[in-house]
């Protein structure tokens, strides 16, 4: 077998220079391409390019093999400028087997690569995935991509028949193939993804040698073959200096609530209950029990957040994650943490709805519940990141404020964002703000909801002070003493003070920042995992004559009425650009007097770039 | 102001706020045990938390001078837990009904008893609910009128102490709101016991389902219905002239035995560690068999934050103090220059 040459060997083949690339990585559930397609990522990440990618995997964990239900996708942008989405469609396509070429092939863009299983094209598979006769041998489609067939899975199990493993496990390393072989044609750095190899596998020695030798084997494959002329580089983009890891939007979450526990020298109590796509943050946490985490995996989502509101009544930060079917069970609790103003943070994962909807799916239809989703007058400050990395920014947001003004604080994040990643310029702790938490000093007069001047908050005493045992509870209380009253005024006074908390929270928050044209024909205006969609069809309307501005909110509620009114008025037409049927913009009617046009698109995917001009495009020109 | 220093008496645990149940109601009753009980405990009042759901019982936390927590329907049991782990160092009393505990609470509660953290549940059964005025609970009889079931309860009821011992509950308990020594040692048991203790009290809601438990709590009849259970004692009930005991048939099934006429050995003898009598003890049904008060079961088992601070721990010694520094970096990194 061939060296595997380093990374400064002088190359056999040409190397064509090349910006960008958007490539696909699709298979069976089973087929590993999520691995495959991380490891890529990372080899990018590692090679200096910037990055964003798009996991899509179906809801059930291994569908029947070969079918189009059962197809796993995992797409990765990588270039040597900035990157601001995933890609609308792929240069290169991998598929390891028919259903997977069925469902991604439309994507490819025209001229673009086909890298194909052939060993996979059996009849029998082919009729699985509904087609008939080989779709490789199509004419058409032979015109408009650059098809290779490619032996995968006779080429892997050849490299390393002689280590007696039976042929399913294989079969199984077939992956590793593909991933040498797109590492080669992309001069990726190897050396990170060999050590992964062992690291991964470190349990079985066997297991090592297979990946490594089939991995080596898929990169000498392109280097030796005439199949493949010549090979791709991306140049390392510009990037500010740093270290870097790659980050994804859950494991920014679950870090930046634990920093900011940290930092505010709070105990974090996790309660949690399994539900896609938020539990990684689970797992994240419960790895770090060493960290001042508890976390508890609850019998449901109601007993998930009611034991973090009993932690944060004890003096924890109680932090409770879920998506939006989780988070609609966690609504009455959620108006106890509203009635009771104790610190809470909620994490909303969004996905595909309503009821179960599109499980693994990104989707950004839960901003009217959570604005709404409970029972009576119960305001929560709201908080979307908006890229991967920004998660860990705005868990630590969010900390800071449930803390100061004793609010439940929700994050909305979503699919997107939850498992797409992104190079993380990894802070310096020591450096992030300290949080103060300020504890009831006086002595006379106490009662539990005694407020702050300025941030109305009532005073966090927490059981095992002698002298202040209080009572709370869901009952509305007393403004002047604490206990439970039905007096009619009262009630509203309390409930205007919960709302004005909300407002007040705005003193805190940074000044909204408008990306593009700083006046012009068009404003849109977005919030969460849409920035990079939006970042991108900016720059480009821009580009194209257009004089565009792109205001991306991060903190829904509060929202800066005055401010976004000084900065809509510098724009003719204001698009509000949703992953749902028009939330945000119903928002910004009812409070600004806009007539902001929604621009939706509910199909469980973020969007393009090219659909998203396009559209935009038609509203501007309709209102000419 | 702190416990440490002198001895509290009752009255250190009533708390400002007017006790608003109806006249006649158990959980009066109840209220006053509990209070002459937490002096006792030399438990500084300050670490005493009383958390509660919905429903009348769930009043109870406004009026102990602890720190109290008055949540949501059902959800006590769950809020409970959360304040127990971030704070094992707490005394943590859970006080629900049989609407609030066993119905819409119905999941926290048997999970609770699973995990078997360190609190003490008092559920007030009366039998029906009580603030919403009056329908069946999920312990009404079958057959009986309430609001809600005018031609009386299709379904069958739970019972309360079987549904305990089922979620594999370490310490399981009965008492009778009108017996105060009786609930007092309850109460003191349930403290000593390390583990979820759980104790149903029977209760009267003189209101809606006045002399639900009259059988064992009324005068006349609580001597022949109240079989008081004591560890290691023979099951024996009944005046003193014509007791009476409770024997395993030859189908095992339970039998009730005249000590007239039976040799003392016949009758079974209580044992709270024994899971299979426990069992036994909570199927024996009314009006056939007496009512099993006292300790029905008392067993050791790991105690749930325990274990979890014992993790905790653990990943200390294995993994070290928190370095966010090194966690950040955990993964694979690159540097640009």
């Amino acid at each position: 077998m061939a060296e595997v040459p380093s990374e400064t060997n002088v190359r056999e083949k040409p190397v064509e220079q090349i910006d960008t690339v958007v490539i696909r990585f699709a298979g069976d559930s089973g087929d590993g391409m999520q691995l495959t397609g991380t490891q890529f990522t990372n080899e990018s990440a590692v090679a200096g390019n910037d990055i964003a990618t798009l996991p899509d995997y179906p809801a059930e964990i291994r569908a029947p093999a070969g079918t189009l239900a059962g197809v796993s996708g995992f797409q990765v942008n990588f270039s040597q400028g900035r990157v601001f989405t995933p890609g609308d469609r792929p240069d290169v396509l991998v598929v390891m087997n028919p259903a997977a070429l069925s469902v991604n092939i439309a994507d490819l863009r025209d001229g673009g690569i086909l890298v194909a299983d052939s060993d996979a094209f059996t009849l029998a598979n082919i009729r699985k995935a509904g087609m008939d006769g080989d779709p490789l041998a199509d004419a058409s489609l032979n015109k408009r991509v650059r098809v290779y067939s490619v032996p995968l899975t006779r080429m892997t199990t050849d490299s390393i028949s002689d280590m007696g493993l039976p042929n399913k496990t294989m079969v199984r390393c077939k992956n590793f193939f593909a991933l040498g072989l797109c590492s080669w044609m992309f001069n990726r750095p190897i050396e990170q993804t060999l050590t992964w190899i062992e690291s991964k596998f470190a349990k079985s020695p066997a297991l090592v040698e297979a990946n490594t030798r089939v991995f080596k084997a898929g990169w000498n494959f392109g280097e030796t073959t005439e199949v493949f002329v010549h090979t791709y580089e991306v140049k390392p983009a510009d990037i500010e200096p740093g270290t870097y890891t790659n980050m994804t939007g859950n494991r920014a979450l679950a870090l930046g609530l634990m920093a900011a526990a940290s930092k505010a020298g709070k105990s974090m109590f996790f309660g949690s209950y399994p539900i896609t796509p938020a539990s990684d943050i689970l797992h994240e946490l419960a790895a770090h029990k060493n960290f001042d985490v508890t976390t508890f995996q609850g019998e449901d989502e109601i007993a998930a957040v009611c034991s973090a509101i009993g932690a944060s009544f004890g003096g924890a930060l109680g932090v409770t994650a879920s998506s939006g079917p989780g988070i609609a069970l966690k609504g009455e609790a959620l108006g106890l943490a509203v009635i009771t103003e104790l610190p809470l943070v909620v994490v909303n994962v969004q996905r595909g709805g309503p009821s179960t909807g599109l499980p693994t799916k990104t989707e950004q239809a839960d901003l009217m519940q959570a604005f709404f989703g409970r029972n009576g007058e119960s305001p929560l400050a709201i908080v979307a990141p908006a890229t991967p990395v920004e998660c860990f920014d705005m868990a630590f947001e969010a900390v800071h404020v449930a803390l100061k003004y004793m609010v439940p604080v929700m994050i909305l994040s979503d699919g997107y964002l939850a498992n797409g990643a992104q190079p993380w310029k990894i802070p310096d702790y020591d450096e992030l703000p300290d949080i103060s938490v300020r504890y009831w000093k006086g002595d006379l007069g106490f009662h539990p909801y005694l407020r702050n001047e300025d941030t109305l908050s009532r005073p966090w005493v927490i059981p095992g002070t002698p002298g202040f045992e209080h009572r709370i509870g869901g009952l509305e209380k007393d403004y002047d003493s604490g206990d439970i009253s039905y007096d009619p005024a009262n009630h509203e006074r309390m409930t205007r003070v919960r709302a004005e908390k909300i407002e007040r929270v705005s003193e805190d928050l940074n000044p909204l920042c408008v990306e593009g044209s700083e006046l012009g024909e068009l404003l849109m205006v977005g919030w969460g995992s849409t920035y990079g969609a939006l970042a991108q069809a900016t720059e480009e309307l821009n580009a194209e004559g257009l004089a565009t501005g792109h205001l991306q909110l991060r903190w829904l509620n509060p929202l800066p009425v005055e401010e976004l009114k000084r900065i809509f008025a510098r724009y003719k037409t204001i698009v509000v650009p949703e992953l749902n049927m028009g939330q945000l913009v119903r928002i910004l009617r009812e409070r600004l007097l806009v007539d902001a046009i929604p621009v939706s698109r509910v199909q469980g995917q973020p969007f393009k770039v090219g659909e998203l001009k396009a559209r935009v495009k038609a509203i501007v020109e309709e209102g000419r | 102001m702190s416990g440490e220093q002198a001895k509290l008496n009752r009255k250190d645990f009533v708390s400002d706020q007017d006790v608003r149940w109806c006249p006649g109601c158990g959980d009066y009753a109840i209220l006053a045990q509990v209070q002459r009980v937490m002096p006792e405990l030399n438990i500084p009042r300050e670490n005493i938390v009383f958390v509660s759901g919905i429903g009348c019982s769930s009043r109870f936390p406004y009026y102990m001078n602890t720190y109290g927590f008055h949540s949501i329907h059902g959800r006590a049991t769950a809020v409970a837990s959360g304040l127990k782990l971030a704070r094992p160092d707490l005394s943590v009393w859970v006080v629900t009904g049989d609407g609030d505990g066993l119905s819409i609470g119905g999941n926290h509660l048997i999970h609770l008893l699973r995990r078997n953290l360190d609190i003490n549940v008092l559920l007030f059964n009366n039998e029906i609910y009580g603030l919403t005025k009056g329908q069946y609970s999920p312990t009404s009889r079958m057959g009986q009128i309430t609001k809600s079931s005018p031609l009386g309860v299709a379904d069958h009821p739970f019972d309360t102490v079987s549904l305990a011992l089922g979620a594999d509950a370490t310490f399981v308990a009965r008492t009778v709101d009108t017996e105060t020594r009786h609930l007092q040692a309850m109460l003191t048991r349930a403290v000593e016991h390390k583990g979820t203790s759980f104790i149903e009290i029977l209760q009267n809601c003189p209101i809606f389902n006045d002399g639900c438990f009259e059988e064992v709590s009324g005068k006349g009849s609580r001597i022949e219905n109240q079989l008081v259970l004591e560890h290691g004692q023979p099951l024996l009930f009944g005046p003193e002239d014509a007791r009476m005991g409770v024997a395993l048939g030859k189908d095992m099934s339970p039998q009730v035995v005249s000590m007239d006429s039976t040799p003392a050995e016949q009758v079974l003898l209580h044992d709270e560690t024994n899971e299979a009598l426990g069992f036994f003890l909570s199927r024996l049904e009314r009006p056939e068999f007496p009512v099993p008060l006292g300790v029905i079961r008392a067993m050791d088992r790991p105690i749930y934050e325990k274990e979890v601070m014992a993790q905790a721990e653990r990943a200390l010694s294995e993994m070290g103090k928190p370095d966010f520094n090194k966690l950040f970096c955990g993964g694979d990194t690159w540097t640009v220059e």
